[in-house]
């Protein structure tokens, strides 16, 4: 059951960010480009988005497991890092570069060519290499 | 074009409903840099790692099954190769770093008003624009 719930889940948002048009590069760097032509559209995606989302933490806020069982994930965390600022400056770069973020890569894999799966595999690989990098510099302080 | 706003509020809602689900029914935030990276870099395991795979192959199947039948959307994607390296290197590491993305952070933490969500949303922001203004308007380079 909850394998058909991920499956679900994750062609909702596949098709979601494909019909929204953020699998489109030029739509998202027109959101980023308040200097050109800007495109408004990324605002009422992040908007829509919200809605369903902020209903379903209110409801999360009064059950203690999920509704499948086991945990409710609850980031308690609420610390403001140095690393949430250099991590999201750095994502923030790479999407202003390309016009893509992680989804709407993935989404758009299947249609992209090869430069959607050239950006891919450098997201990949970066991931996988961002552990030790970070172990590195904190090593070297 | 004027409709473009109608299609981008019902993808929207779209993916805050699959958030919701996924939320919900399997207890988990849906943010894809995590959902990737916890299973490139090991550091998920068991049935979480499981129900992650089963989450991407759903994310990168739906839209290659409309591809398929519907045909290709454009992504108006560059074909400049450093672009794309350099680009996709910046978000892989960053988005690891700040332990979340656009749908994490954007979607999953302001809809909480969580303040990390929100700081994360303003600076990747920011330096998204200031990167299009940069490499855009003064060096022509996208």
């Amino acid at each position: 059951m909850r394998a058909i719930v991920s499956l679900t889940a994750g062609a909702l948002f596949g098709m979601g960010l494909l019909i929204s048009g953020m699998t489109d590069t030029r739509k998202v760097q027109g959101w980023l480009d308040i200097l050109g032509h800007w495109d408004p559209t990324l605002a009422f995606v992040l908007g829509g988005a919200i809605v369903p989302m902020a209903l379903a933490w209110r409801i999360a806020g009064k059950r203690r497991h999920a509704i499948l069982g086991g945990p409710l994930s609850d980031p308690a965390t609420s610390k403001i890092t140095p690393k949430l600022a250099i991590g999201s400056a750095l994502f923030g770069v790479g999407w202003g570069l390309s016009g893509l973020c992680p989804g709407p890569a993935m989404a758009s894999l299947s249609y992209g060519g090869w430069q959607g799966l050239v950006f891919f595999v450098a997201m990949m690989a970066a991931m996988m290499a961002q552990p030790r990098v970070t172990a590195a510099i904190a090593g070297a302080r | 074009m004027p409709i473009d706003w109608i299609w981008g509020l019902i993808g929207g809602l779209m993916i805050g409903s699959a958030a919701a689900l996924f939320l919900l029914l399997n207890g988990r935030v849906m943010g894809a840099s995590g959902l990737l990276g916890g299973v490139v870099d090991g550091s998920q395991t068991g049935s979480a790692r499981t129900n992650s795979v089963i989450f991407l192959v759903g994310l990168i199947g739906a839209p290659a099954l409309w591809h398929v039948s519907q045909g290709a959307p454009d992504t108006h994607l560059t074909s400049n190769v450093a672009v794309l390296i350099i680009s996709g290197f910046c978000v892989g590491i960053g988005t690891r770093i700040a332990n979340g993305c656009t749908s994490g952070h954007g979607v999953c933490g302001i809809s909480r008003l969580s303040p990390r969500g929100i700081v994360a949303t303003v600076v990747y922001l920011l330096a998204g624009a200031f990167t299009v203004a940069l490499a855009r308007h003064a060096l022509g380079l996208i």
